[in-house]
């Protein structure tokens, strides 16, 4: 996926939906940038299929030598699929992140479910504040 | 009496190398207005033999267990404490120290933290243990909250009335004005039965908490009991007396998930109820929700073995509100004792010490029954502690006529358990001898039994 065609969340979660069998998924990971600020990625957990998140509910944890950090979901609905082979192969985050570096899947309820995220214009600005 | 220099030349090179001239100075952040302007209502200063007399005569009026037989237990316990916890405890490396947070200069308190942990794996045979918590019921709490993170499940705790009254006090103050549902489970049989938990347990519930041996002394059918938790999706926390592990089966033997103990009983005399030491040991799965402190092995930049603390990440002081617990430090002392008296005694030192306790408690327990007035309160198999009942239900009479005769027979049931008001426990450790325990049989019997038999 290209970083340009994606949507982003203040706390850098990318969202990319596509229409399946009728429903709208969103797949969701973290931007390069996460991914650059945390530095060593030693631990993740993801929440369970089946689990219903409203906008800025918690899916899951990333941990890096760092800092533990929480993952928020940029959208409502409900979780239909986890990368779960992904906590076993944290190096493909610093890799692929908007590939084989995404988290979750999730079935959207709602009509404008990207309403008040960002472009990759307006987070790329949003970045460069925070360096 | 520890000495400690303090006089007026001291102070001055004191305020000297700090670059002050007085005392006063120190405190000149303090607005006036919220300052003390006079002396402390004291009476006069005495002198150094002034000052032992007068502490050696208040001392004198404590009734502690060096003076009178302490058959008290129900958490806290006069197990013997070997010379050498005290002569290595002592040190001031480990006595003064501060929290390891630079491990280049805390290299010995981190291998002693180490090395407890390793010990609590071994003696509990579980994955891990974190560097300890405050004390036993604190330690229980954290179980639960933790076993509340790990299933993601709010909704219900099962706690049977066995386990320690004051445990379940602690969990009703931090969960009793949450959501959560605390569930007291009946144990009229003196141990949880299987047909109790289970018409309890639900998809909502996150652990059941059972103490094994149980506060009545009794031991709980915990195999069972995680069995069937499991089946639910539950976790089963399993609060541990250190010393039964000579010889009952480990917490990871019983399948439990998270082990807990109170670890005064592990070199640490009876102190007023504290400070004490919470164990706290967990399977590897969990690691990431263990809460407190945790030491870790490495090596350093020349490949020597070294300690650091590790997973802080998880710790409040950088996760915040975050955090996997809100307790951040651990029990250092305590720990350290318990772990110099788990390398002293050894797996069969460990074995020698459980073993007594229980034949002693057994031989007290027969004694005791072979009194008419005397009857047991369950019959279900019991370690070094058991719940005698008092026909006569004269069971303050009873304990303060013992105490008369030199001896702490026993705590009242009914302070926790107004069915068993007629009701005390007796605990008998490794340190009771068989004169003692039949002169506690010959006293609360009714006879007489002065002191001086006590100790023949």
């Amino acid at each position: 996926m290209k970083p340009e065609e994606l949507r982003y969340a203040e706390t850098h979660e990318w969202v990319h939906v596509s229409e399946e069998e009728g429903n709208q998924i969103a797949t969701i990971g973290i931007t390069a940038f996460a991914v650059e600020q945390l530095t060593d990625l030693v631990y993740l957990e993801l929440t369970d299929v089946g689990t219903s998140v409203s906008p800025g509910d918690e899916f899951g944890e990333v941990e890096s030598v760092k800092a533990v950090s929480s993952l928020y979901s940029p959208v409502a609905g409900e979780i239909v699929e986890v990368n779960t082979g992904l906590a076993d192969q944290l190096e493909i985050l610093n890799d692929a992140p908007y590939e084989g570096g995404w988290m979750i899947k999730v079935k959207i309820n709602g009509d404008q479910p990207l309403d008040g995220l960002m472009d990759h214009e307006t987070y790329l600005k949003q970045c460069s504040g925070e360096h | 009496m520890p000495y400690i220099i303090n006089t007026a030349k001291d102070q001055q090179i004191m305020l000297e190398s700090i670059g002050l001239e007085s005392i006063e100075q120190l405190f000149q952040s303090i607005p006036s207005e919220f300052r003390l302007q006079q002396a402390l209502d004291l009476p006069a200063a005495l002198s150094e033999m002034e000052l032992e007399q007068h502490l050696g005569q208040l001392a004198a009026s404590n009734h502690d267990v060096t003076r009178k037989t302490c058959f008290l237990g129900g958490g806290s316990y006069d197990h013997f404490v070997p010379a050498i916890v005290d002569a290595i405890a002592s040190r001031s490396e480990f006595y003064t120290s501060y929290t390891p947070y630079q491990p280049e200069v805390s290299q010995g308190n981190l291998q002693a933290m180490f090395e407890y942990q390793s010990l609590i794996c071994q003696l509990t045979g579980m994955d891990v243990s974190n560097a300890s918590l405050y004390e036993g019921g604190t330690a229980t709490l954290e179980a639960v909250l933790m076993a509340m993170s790990v299933t993601r499940r709010e909704g219900k705790i099962l706690v049977p009335e066995s386990l320690h009254p004051e445990y379940r006090q602690i969990l009703q103050t931090y969960l009793g004005e949450t959501t959560t549902n605390l569930r007291t489970l009946k144990t009229p049989t003196g141990a949880l039965t299987l047909e109790t938990l289970e018409a309890e347990l639900d998809d909502q519930t996150a652990c059941v908490v059972i103490q094994h041996p149980n506060f009545f002394g009794s031991l709980e059918d915990v195999s069972s009991i995680a069995e069937l938790a499991h089946q639910h999706g539950a976790l089963v926390i399993h609060v541990f007396d250190p010393i039964s592990l000579g010889i009952l089966k480990r917490p990871s033997e019983l399948g439990v998930d998270i082990a807990i103990a109170e670890g005064q009983s592990l070199g640490t005399p009876l102190l007023y109820g504290g400070p004490y030491l919470g164990i706290m040991a967990c399977r590897e799965q969990f690691l990431r929700r263990l809460p407190g402190r945790i030491a870790g092995q490495t090596v350093d930049q020349q490949g020597k073995r070294c300690w650091v603390l590790t997973l802080q990440t998880r710790e409040q002081h950088i996760r915040r509100h975050k955090a996997t617990s809100n307790i951040c430090t651990n029990q250092g002392l305590l720990a350290l004792r318990s772990a110099i008296y788990l390398a002293t005694m050894g797996p069969q030192g460990m074995e020698e010490v459980a073993d007594l306790c229980l034949q002693k408690a057994r031989y007290a327990r027969d004694r005791l029954l072979a009194e008419n007035r005397f009857e047991a309160a369950f019959e279900v198999p019991a370690f070094k502690e058991f719940v005698i009942r008092d026909r006569e239900n004269q069971v303050a009479d009873l304990l303060q006529n013992a105490d008369q005769d030199g001896i702490l027979a026993g705590i009242p049931m009914g302070t926790w358990y107004p069915d068993l008001s007629d009701c005390f426990l007796v605990t008998v450790t490794e340190k009771r001898t068989k004169a003692e325990i039949d002169a506690l049989v010959q006293s609360l019997a009714g006879e007489s039994s002065p002191i001086s038999t006590i100790h023949a």
